[in-house]
């Protein structure tokens, strides 16, 4: 399957990634390439099938409801790009 | 002699005997990584003064009596594990400047049980690729030939223990990334069944895929550093509550009434002729040792790449996601509205392959193509794993090939994904199944190493290392080791 | 409103559930704590953590369930919702999309007029909370706070059931009352513990088709949603009217200028890529744990009004708002057990009466009533037994409101008591008949309606104190004479 440079944009967009327009014509092919590979799978007949999301076959387990974590704010925040007065700091979210 | 030749039990021994102390276990350690890593890229980090100063602990204890069976046995970390204090990078620009605050859970299941972690080891970024190639730190080098790859994604896990850096190191193995290293590195590299070992802590690439594991000399030091990692835990509710083996006691059963299957789809075309006049020299050391071995057949194996590559990077995309810039990572300096330093954060932050996938696994989740390509790589993906449960109704292990090939150059195949990918072939049904995997030297074409894959049912490890322990006792192919490279300062 | 067209609502209620946790990380789920002190490395979406749930949200969710006649699933799987937003750390929020663990259901709604009608539930699912972008000013950019990210949810989809907007603040009010009654989520609308999506479309009366709906989002109160939800069906008949068409979209409520707008940036094309965590696996809910969960479900609101009619005689209306709350019901139903069964209408009358009056002039729940239910029971004995009349018992409910004691220390420190002495009373009636001739003259030639004016002086000259059918009594006698 073939796709377009107007498709991979939109995906590049769902992504959040940026894309130049080299960048989008090289995708364009080399995705191509990898959805020629994954396309043999259409062709597979998997009538009745029932669709295995996960390699364990059991429940899931849960946790008690205790508060267990403490406050790690000031450690965390070392690694925040850009931080203050307690907050992560973004450009403005517009709603 | 390349490095200390010495197993982890012979080691540990050593050290609790005193003839040896882990200072200076250590210390050779970090003396081989200063000299010989220039050459080989195979680590990112190291950390020489916390090593010693868990060294002199692991000392103290050895002192006291209070060691365990692998306290003061230095240790390397795959960069993929978050380690507390210490840079923890996944190879990737994303997360270069990161500072893990806490420690995965097989970290700290290791230190506990006293092994001595000497730094972190480069590998694929973010775990995505089959040769080392795409790290941010560039790629490693195989030490049985420095212009090859020794394999991804735990590259400079493999290099690191081939050269004889380190005993053993931490790797995961998502589609192969254990094993297949392992095979052109020529050492043993063991992946247990998917929940056998805690996730927790380790940076996410395919949550249904992912399962970490080592990189050692031999099935009996896997082992030994597999039972210490292995095991429930209740920060990762897809680790299993079942209680681990004592695989070292399983190690010497003799083969005779074992049952090994052996697939003819793993010695298809694509298989290399030299690496199956290895693997059949092999099954006739298991024959002659007293397995029987037995026809079986995965007639969905071809489904496996196609099925891997839309469920992996499906999952790939949604994991990704958290690195925006915003709580930790890379942030565009470019950036002006909320929208551009998503993109340009991420654009910048990721390579080229770990795009691709997060490219990749984005459409094929998105309206309109979900069932086409999500939903029924889930029915394929069934469709291998009843193959390999319906194979070990008859078999207790089933043998065949890691690599269709052994070490190719670096750049060979970096135009192509699609020729990477295809490299993968045989490592990855193991992992859709969810079932535990090694790979095992078995000799050499043109000097460089072959690896026998063993492969057994759901939680069945302790069969799959007594077969490789086996086989390792009949042959020397895991003592070969590569010349040292050119020593060398890393540039 | 024009009359040709039909008004077509549901709604999407996110309650947070009341876990001391989140629904997957051990962080602590507090109001009101210092920003992102409460936001663990799983609420953080950090590297390599992985989401472990919690078994009371789950509780909770199948408490809800059966609260509602739904079925519960005994295996439900979640999912992520994947888009960027900043206050959403993962980049996608664990949620239930195509096996939700609540399956249906429904409920009845009350309406002003006395009838009542069923709204049908669709299904509810559990999911973490998002954190908060505070737009404040910082130097031109948005401050994210993630201690809100990861409490967990109930998220509550009825069916387009409604067909106005009384009606749906009238659902709205039910699943308030029935969450907190069964103890689920605090409904805490300020902290944002319990607020409102709302599904409007219009279509032409008669109609089976729907039309095209808009989402009202985020409606933290029931004024609100329904304000809202009005603006937004003449908005829509306006339109159609126009012979323009409904776009599709998500829109939200100014109070200020009582009007819902377009919030075209969350509008572009969204594809939230849905697909099941692959970090946990299917949830189960046994046989077991749904009777354990049931064993411990309260009366519910319908059931113990229905009772209250029943055992105690009350009327429906009355049932109704004394079941208003599970505290309030208790509250009566203490009241009623210390004063006596055969005094239900009368603790009735005074609990939404003096004591909603006095809870609602000091912005009071009725777990801080200044008069608990035995003091009350206290005051209503003595109206019973007639040792103060009820205009009396009002002036000593005020004096125990203001923290003066007992209604028996209060009756007796200003003198209450009712005079009931039929010889004291018959003095006073003397007096009154003796200093009023032309009045006794006028009653006597068959004015009838100045009964009243002597009963007043009895009153005047007993202050108050005069039983009041004694005194009836008396003087229908004296004057007939």
């Amino acid at each position: 399957m073939a796709l377009s440079k107007e498709d991979v944009r939109h995906i590049a967009q769902l992504a959040r990634l940026a894309l130049s327009e080299e960048e989008a014509a090289d995708y364009a092919a080399k995705l191509s390439r990898i959805l020629d590979l994954v396309d043999q799978l259409r062709q597979v007949d998997t009538q009745g099938v029932v669709p295995m999301a996960h390699p364990l076959d059991m429940a899931q387990r849960l946790r008690p409801d205790v508060v267990t974590e403490e406050d790690c704010r000031d450690l965390c925040q070392q690694n925040a790009p850009r931080a203050e007065g307690g907050l992560y700091l973004v450009p403005r979210v517009i709603d | 002699m390349q490095g200390d030749d010495r197993s982890i039990a012979e080691l540990a021994r050593a050290l609790r005997e005193r003839s040896t102390s882990s200072r200076e276990l250590v210390a050779a350690s970090l003396a081989r990584i200063e000299r010989f890593d220039g050459a080989l890229n195979a680590f990112i980090t190291v950390t020489p003064e916390q090593a010693l100063a868990a060294a002199d602990a692991a000392d103290a204890r050895l002192a006291r009596g209070e060691g365990g069976p692998l306290t003061g046995v230095p240790i390397a970390h795959k960069d993929i594990f978050c380690t507390r204090g210490v840079a923890t990078t996944c190879a990737s620009k994303m997360l270069a400047n990161f500072i893990s605050p806490y420690d995965a859970t097989v970290v700290e299941r290791l230190a506990a049980a006293g092994l001595v972690c000497v730094g972190k080891t480069n590998m694929d970024e973010f775990a995505m690729g089959s040769s080392n190639e795409t790290s941010f730190f560039g790629p490693v080098r195989n030490p049985w030939d420095l212009e090859r790859s020794p394999g991804g994604s735990s590259g400079g896990s493999a290099a690191a223990v081939a050269a004889g850096l380190v005993p053993a190191a931490t790797g995961t193995d998502t589609g192969g990334s254990i094993r297949q290293p392992a095979a052109l590195s020529g050492i043993t590299g063991f992946k247990p069944s998917y929940g056998r070992v805690s996730r927790y802590g380790m940076i996410a690439f395919a949550s249904s895929l992912d399962q970490a594991g080592i990189l050692a000399r031999s099935a009996e030091d896997a082992a030994l550093v597999v039972e210490a990692m292995a095991g429930f835990d209740p920060r990762d509710s897809t680790s299993a509550d079942l209680p681990v083996p004592r695989y070292v006691a399983e190690l010497g059963r003799p083969l005779a009434g074992r049952r090994i299957g052996v697939p003819p789809e793993f010695f298809d075309a694509g298989l290399d002729a030299g690496c199956a006049a290895r693997l059949r020299e092999a099954l006739e050391v298991l024959r002659q040792l007293g397995a029987e071995i037995v026809d079986v057949s995965l007639p969905h194996l071809g489904l496996s790449v196609p099925t891997y590559y839309i469920v992996a990077p499906a999952e790939a995309s949604s994991n990704l996601a958290r690195f925006d810039g915003v709580r930790f990572g890379h942030r565009s300096t470019a950036a002006g509205s909320l929208e551009e330093m998503y993109k340009r954060s991420r654009q910048e932050g990721f390579g080229a392959e770990v795009r691709r996938r997060i490219m990749t696994g984005t459409y094929v989740l998105s309206t309109g193509y979900y069932d086409a390509y999500y939903l029924q790589a889930q029915k394929a993906r069934k469709l291998i794993a009843e193959d390999l449960r319906r194979a070990f109704d008859r078999v207790d292990v089933i043998a065949g090939p890691t690599t269709p090939t052994p070490a190719f150059r670096l750049g060979e195949k970096t135009d192509d994904p699609v020729q990477m990918y295809l490299n993968d072939i045989y490592t990855i049904a193991v992992n859709l199944a969810g079932v535990p995997g090694i790979s095992v030297p078995c000799g050499f074409v043109d000097g460089l190493p072959v690896g026998l894959q063993l492969i057994g049912p759901a939680f069945g490890e302790a069969a799959v290392l007594n077969v490789a322990h086996q086989y390792q006792c009949a042959t020397d192919w895991h003592r070969r080791r590569p010349a040292d490279p050119p020593a060398g300062a890393k540039r | 409103m024009s009359g040709g067209w039909e008004p077509v609502i549901g709604l999407e209620i996110h309650a947070q559930l009341a876990t001391r946790s989140k629904i997957f990380s051990g962080a602590a789920t507090a109001y009101g704590a210092a920003p992102n002190t409460q936001a663990c490395l799983v609420d953080l979406g950090y590297p390599g953590v992985l989401p472990v749930l919690n078994a009371e949200a789950v509780r909770l969710a199948v408490r809800f369930g059966l609260a509602i006649g739904a079925s519960i699933a005994s295996r439900s799987v979640f999912a992520r919702k994947n888009y960027f937003y900043p206050d959403l750390p993962k980049g996608y929020q664990i949620s239930q999309y195509e096996l939700p663990v609540v399956q249906g259901g429904s409920l009845r709604i009350e309406l002003d007029d006395g009838s009542s009608r069923t709204v049908r539930l669709t299904r509810a699912h559990l999911e973490e909370d998002a954190g908060k972008s505070l737009h404040e000013n910082f130097h031109g950019l948005s401050g994210i706070d993630l201690n809100r990210a990861g409490t967990p949810l109930l998220e509550i989809v009825s069916e387009p059931d409604m067909r106005s907007a009384k009606e749906a603040a009238a659902y709205m009010r039910r699943i308030h009352q029935l969450v907190r009654w069964i103890g689920i989520c605090d409904g805490n609308m300020q902290e944002g513990s319990f607020r409102c999506d709302a599904n409007v479309s219009v279509r032409p009366a008669g109609s089976t088709q729907l039309g095209t709906r808009t989402e009202i989002k985020n409606l933290n109160s029931f004024r609100f949603l329904e304000r809202a939800i009005l603006f937004e069906i003449d908005r829509q008949i306006g339109v159609l009217e126009d012979g323009g068409r409904i776009v599709q979209e998500t829109r939200l409520y100014d109070p200020d200028r009582d009007q819902t707008r377009s919030m075209r940036s969350k509008e572009e094309a969204n594809d939230y890529r849905y697909f099941p965590d692959p970090d946990l696996l299917p949830l189960e809910i046994s046989e077991a744990l749904i009777a354990e969960v049931r064993a411990t479900l309260p009366e519910l609101p319908d059931a113990r009004a229905q009772r209250l009619v029943a055992e105690a005689g009350l009327g429906a209306g009355e049932a109704t708002l004394l079941t208003a709350s599970r505290e309030l019901a208790d509250y009566f139903e203490a009241v009623l057990a210390a004063v006596g069964p055969g005094h239900a209408r009368l603790a009735a009358t005074w609990v939404n009466g003096e004591l909603a009056a006095a809870l609602n002039r000091d912005a009071l729940g009725i777990e801080a009533a200044r008069v608990d239910a035995q003091a009350l029971a206290g005051l209503l004995a003595r109206i019973a037994d007639q040792t103060i009349s009820g205009k009396i018992a009002k002036e000593v409910f005020e004096a125990m409101w203001a923290g003066e004691g007992s209604a028996d220390q209060i009756i007796d420190r200003k003198g209450l008591r009712q005079i009931t002495d039929s010889s004291a009373l018959e003095q006073v009636i003397d007096q009154v008949i003796a200093a009023n001739p032309g009045q006794v003259a006028e009653y006597r030639a068959g004015k009838d309606k100045l009964f009243g004016f002597f009963v007043g002086q009895v009153m005047k000259l007993t202050a108050g104190k005069g039983n009041p059918a004694q005194v009836n009594e008396l003087l229908r006698r004296k004057l007939a004479s």
